[in-house]
């Protein structure tokens, strides 16, 4: 037999796990985590998980696009200096009218859909980055009974690494969570 | 449990309606909404249906050869009209899409439950309608070969783009709009795509719907940040669908013809584009509960509710026109007197009251329930909204520059056949990309129609009569 990645234990509603998940915090349990077909309300706080730094990841993403948006037009539309863009590339003070080459008050449109722009791709990457997805593979697959996981069951699976963790001693902990089905994960 | 009665239309305060009817448990939530997709064979109307959004579609597809081949002087577009049916289907086309953002973002920030029974596919319609939308200014260069012109990419010949241009704000614009939108639909597909996944029947669907939904599995820390993200994508998208329209808008209001150069437009276009967009949200929504059996989760609650933002943004419009020419008669510009008055009746009389009847007068039949709450009213009034807001682009670009200043210039716009066809080709290209969409990836939020529900109330005991939130 391959080596054992950890339990896996059923719970047939919301409320149920909501009570196990906070059983299993308690105990110290450190690797471990819960499955569910949607966000269970306060299910997150239950586990104990701390607020993610996501927020201001994607702060500085659209402040980054702020700047771009108007580093963007004000090199391309009102210098004429090189810099280094894959090739050497110029500037250009476009005249229009003889209104001053930095036009700002038209700069902001631009300005403000880049900062949307970098920020919601920056949240969508980062956030699948700090969940390490895509991940096609994962050891909860193997287990057919998981693949309620997405549909009407949730799932809390207790890694076999946590110190805290002993085969038989953590399978009767829960079976006493009130888990409908507890099995053996492998690696 | 909770099994409920097939009527949710009550309007009792005491009482919180339920968004989900006939289902109390969330595994028949998952079969129902997954057998649209899993049916061996769609209805015989997808078929029909698709049928013929094909052969539209590669008509769109002939005029567009058609014009490479010849020039843009196939179009109608004349002197002075320079700006005719492209620009007129843009408009359309863009505005439809605003209602999927202000479903998926501004009812998510307002915390309106009933959104997630309507929202994905919404936000579905509002990328095939930008799809739609980007192809008509995409051909309408002339020189298409050198598109990439509208983009500021390094080169060495110190040819920049223009950004003092509302045209070039408009790439920004509508560029952002379909990345985020296309995030946001992605991002909230993929725990469905992960259900997909999980009850594919075959190796290959596995494989595909596996890959798509990138080995989500439902874990807490990532629903956790998955949620995080959901809300931040909605406050972005929120204040960029208000702002994408008003720089569509700035395509006008910056120029200086008169019944183009007013500060009302920005939000006039706004509201106008959310109300066409719900009048196409609804045409859609009307047959697609009927033929997949999905009446337990778009319910008469939802179509009633969209029927009184129609109402509601319809009356906005109708608002806007009457302002338009209340401002018109207060500057004292003749010009602008006579671009508002010569809308109404001159030579465009027809296309202008086509537009107030079917915007402004259509919609106030919602006031009276049993119009909200039929559905071969509010569906025949859906289409006439939809054919208005085409209308009033129609109006706004033509009869403004058919006569402006100099009546020397003064000219009638007529629409070539390929013009015509182009505009029709446009809805097969919409229809064929939603009814694919319909077939091949889950038509509504599945995980956030579960949320929703009572059951899903984990301090409720498992089977509450009432959600607490």
């Amino acid at each position: 037999m391959s080596d054992l990645y950890g339990l896996l234990a059923e719970f047939e509603t919301p409320a149920a796990i909501h009570d196990a998940a906070k059983r299993v915090r308690d105990e110290g349990f450190r690797w471990w985590d819960c499955h569910t077909p949607f966000p269970v309300h306060g299910l997150d706080k239950a586990m104990g998980i701390r607020n993610t730094i996501l927020p201001w990841l994607v702060c500085a993403a659209g402040a980054t696009g702020t700047m771009i948006g108007f580093l963007l037009q004000w090199f391309t539309n009102a210098a004429s200096f090189d810099i280094w863009a894959i090739v050497w590339v110029r500037g250009y003070e476009f005249l229009v009218s003889g209104k001053p080459v930095l036009s700002g008050p038209v700069y902001p449109i631009v300005m403000f859909e880049l900062t949307i722009l970098l920020a919601a791709v920056g949240c969508v990457v980062m956030m699948f980055g700090l969940n390490k997805l895509p991940m096609l593979y994962h050891p909860v697959f193997k287990s057919d009974r998981f693949r309620r996981a997405s549909d009407d069951r949730f799932f809390i699976v207790i890694e076999a690494r946590d110190p805290k963790f002993y085969r038989a001693k953590t399978e009767a902990f829960l079976e006493s969570l009130g888990a409908t089905a507890v099995e053996e994960l492998e690696a | 449990m909770t099994t409920l009665a097939g009527d949710n239309t009550f309007n009792d305060p005491a009482r919180r309606a339920p968004l989900v009817l006939n289902h109390d448990d969330f595994g028949s939530v998952t079969a129902t909404i997954c057998s649209v997709h899993e049916a061996r064979r769609a209805p015989l109307a997808w078929y029909v249906a698709f049928v013929i959004s094909l052969g539209f579609m590669s008509i769109l597809g002939i005029m567009i050869l058609y014009l490479f081949a010849t020039g843009v002087g196939v179009w109608g577009n004349q002197n002075p009209v320079m700006w005719g049916f492209p620009i007129i289907n843009f408009v359309f086309w863009v505005g439809i899409g605003h209602a999927g953002t202000l479903i998926s973002a501004i009812l998510f920030l307002f915390r309106q439950k009933w959104r997630t029974g309507i929202n994905r596919f919404a936000e579905a319609m509002t990328i095939f309608a930008v799809i739609c939308a980007g192809t008509f200014p995409g051909i309408h260069i002339g020189r298409v070969w050198v598109f990439y012109w509208m983009f500021p990419i390094p080169n060495q010949m110190e040819m920049w783009p223009q950004f003092r241009s509302p045209l070039l704000w408009d790439v920004f614009a509508i560029g952002t709009y379909f990345t985020v939108s296309l995030l946001f639909w992605y991002t909230g597909m993929v725990p469905d795509l992960a259900t997909f996944r999980d009850r594919a029947k075959t190796r290959l669907t596995a494989i595909i719907y596996g890959i798509l939904a990138l080995g989500w599995r439902g874990s807490v820390r990532h629903w956790h940040r998955y949620e995080r993200a959901y809300l931040l994508l909605a406050a972005l998208a929120t204040p960029l669908v208000l702002s994408v329209h008003s720089v569509v808008s700035f395509d006008f209001a910056i120029a200086q013809v008169p019944g183009w150069h007013t500060t009302i437009f920005p939000p006039y276009f706004v509201a106008g584009a959310i109300f066409s967009g719900f009048a196409m949200v609804l045409t859609l929504a009307v047959p697609a509960r009927q033929l997949w059996g999905l009446k337990d989760f778009i319910t008469m609650r939802h179509l009633e509710n969209m029927t009184k933002v129609i109402l509601l943004t319809g009356s906005m419009v109708g608002y806007a026109y009457m302002m338009e020419f209340f401002i018109a008669w207060y500057s004292g510009s003749m010009y602008e007197s006579f671009a508002f008055l010569n809308r109404a009746f001159g030579q465009y009389a027809w296309a202008y009251w086509i537009m107030v009847s079917c915007n402004v007068f259509v919609p106030q039949i919602f006031w009276f329930r049993k119009a909200r709450q039929s559905i071969p009213i509010m569906f025949c009034a859906c289409l006439l909204v939809n054919v208005g807001m085409w209308f009033e682009r129609f109006v706004i670009v033509v009869t403004s520059l058919a006569q402006d200043y100099l009546p020397s210039s003064w000219d009638y716009f007529t629409p070539t056949w390929v013009d015509l066809l182009t505009l029709a080709g446009s809805f097969g290209l919409f229809m064929t990309l939603f009814l694919l969409f319909c077939r091949y990836l889950p038509i509504i939020a599945i995980a956030e129609v579960k949320h929703t529900m009572p059951e899903a109330d984990p301090h409720g005991n498992g089977h509450p009569k009432e959600a607490s939130a």
